[in-house]
């Protein structure tokens, strides 16, 4: 099979790697090679840059104080993670990891710097898991950076064959999206072979199917922060039970098939619109009219 | 965009909140500056639509003044783009309209030089951090920003366009994308021209060097 053919979808690029003995990040960077016309060193060296903003990003949400422009948000990430300490519920990992998550999107909203994964809106679920999962585990930067191509190439077969943004697809396509992908970075960089990977990326989206996107006031702040929590911990259980064995009964393809279709559905209302779920109840209208009196400074 | 790239899924990097209202918006007039050939005393936005719905608590404000400062979408003082105005004396005001625009992402850029020389932009930030500007001095264009971009204010007479074209040729530069805009026969004019190749200062001096009826060239 050639290259180009590779990304046509999930199956195709499942042959590709197994036809050349790859990895699917390996396919990915041959990939960007090829189309951006870089050196691999170029291409990696670019990755870098996002995963050292990447970390920035959850260091600042956890470390300094950060509050969004709205007054909305910000410190509830700094609170979780510590609680993580003392035998929460949810387990260590997952309660650090779904803190780093928010931390990314308090940072977001504060208009601190972040790298979009695959939006603003989802951009704590990659960062977050990774960077946790690496604090734990030991992993080395170039490791981390396979992980983001395993993650981008899940990313970009959702955007090719359905869709990426909440305005297209409601939460699950922003949301839902981040948790594939990280789901699949997780399962390679624990040696997991491609189909597990995509098995552990048609999970994640099979548990949040169907998701809207209402944000309170329009802003990228509630539910969206709290959202990206639970994709962190969506992603590290999918990752975990793909490792496991466990595999997922509607291929991957399908399930990106579905979540386009489901996305189509859900009424405009319910697709960053604001006019509908969390954004209309009598709370979110309450916010809405505070921020819209806002002053410009 | 069917080609993309793994860092269209990865990236970019960017400052918050999002990628529309904040990062567009930093584009948006980030060209309009270019356009004002980087003289900026002072500079005044109108926003429309859901910019000016959303746009405070997306801090769309900021991210256009920056913008016109010369900021970048990832500059981390995108936030204190109304200290650094003031610091840098650059006038700055901001007004959000009820008026129904076109596209509901909408900003209108005046930036007035330090001669007093006005531009006028109009734009749209149409997701993702992508934008079109759409209007230049009152004229009609439209072009995204995301190749390397000529922006031609010329004479509208015969053989203008066959001279750039000719000389973009000679400078081995690839035209991705060309569209013309006039006022009417014979008036002013403006020709967008969208390049695979960037074209540098000297190849700027050539263009309008060797080609007539060029008022005004600049490059975004």
């Amino acid at each position: 099979m050639l290259l180009s053919e590779a990304f046509a979808n999930g199956e195709s690029l499942r042959r590709y790697c197994l036809e050349n003995g790859i990895p699917i990040y390996e396919a990915m960077m041959r990939r960007e090679e090829k189309q951006s016309e870089c050196s691999r060193e170029q291409v990696l060296a670019e990755m870098q840059k996002n995963l050292d903003v990447m970390k920035e990003s959850v260091y600042r949400g956890l470390n300094e104080k950060v509050e969004s422009v709205s007054g909305l948000s910000g410190g509830e990430a700094r609170r979780l993670f510590k609680y993580g300490k003392h035998n929460p519920f949810s387990g260590y990992t997952a309660c650090r990891a779904a803190a780093s998550a928010m931390a990314v999107v308090e940072v977001n909203a504060s208009m601190g710097r972040i790298v979009a994964a695959p939006t603003a809106g989802a951009s704590g679920i990659l960062a977050g898991v990774l960077i946790e999962s690496a604090r734990q585990r030991g992993w080395s930067d170039e490791t981390m950076v396979e992980g983001l191509f395993t993650a981008g190439a899940v990313g970009l077969l959702f955007a090719k064959n359905a869709t990426i943004s909440g305005a297209g697809g409601g939460c699950q396509a922003e949301t839902g999206v981040a948790a594939s992908m990280t789901a699949a970075a997780l399962v390679e960089i624990s040696g997991g072979a491609p189909v597990q990977a995509l098995d552990a990326a048609a999970m994640a989206m099979k548990n949040v199917m169907g998701l809207i996107c209402d944000p309170v006031a329009g802003l990228v702040e509630c539910p969206c922060i709290k959202r990206n929590a639970l994709g962190a911990v969506n992603a590290m259980l999918c990752a975990d039970m793909a490792l496991s064995g466990v595999t997922s009964l509607i291929p991957f393809d399908e399930v990106v098939a579905a979540m386009y279709a489901v996305g189509k559905d859900i009424r405009p209302e319910y697709r960053e619109t604001a006019r509908g779920g969390l954004a209309t109840t009598p709370t979110g209208k309450a916010v809405a009219q505070r921020v819209r009196r806002m002053q410009g400074e | 965009m069917e080609d993309f790239s793994v860092f269209d899924i990865i990236g970019p990097r960017m400052t918050g909140p999002s990628s529309s209202h904040t990062a567009g918006a930093v584009r948006l007039s980030h060209i309009a500056r270019q356009i004002a050939e980087n003289d900026v005393a002072e500079a005044a936005f109108t926003l429309y639509g859901s910019f000016a719905e959303t746009g405070r608590g997306h801090g769309t404000d900021k991210a256009l003044i920056a913008g016109a400062l010369g900021m970048e979408p990832d500059d981390a003082d995108i936030k204190d783009a109304y200290r650094i105005a003031r610091e840098r004396g650059v006038l700055v005001s901001v007004e959000y309209s009820d008026e129904p625009p076109k596209h509901p992402n909408t900003a209108r850029i005046r930036i007035i030089g330090s001669q007093g020389q006005v531009t006028d932009v109009i734009g749209e930030s149409v997701g993702g951090g992508n934008i079109l500007i759409t209007e230049i001095n009152g004229l009609d264009v439209e072009f995204s920003g995301e190749y390397p971009t000529l922006v031609i204010q010329h004479t509208d007479k015969p053989g203008v366009i066959a001279e750039v074209s000719h000389v973009l040729a000679q400078l081995s530069v690839n035209i991705a994308f060309m569209r013309v805009f006039r006022h009417g026969k014979g008036e002013d004019a403006y020709m967008t021209i969208e390049t695979d190749q960037p074209v540098t200062q000297d190849m700027q001096r050539m263009i309008t060097r060797l080609c007539s009826g060029i008022n005004k060239l600049f490059a975004v």
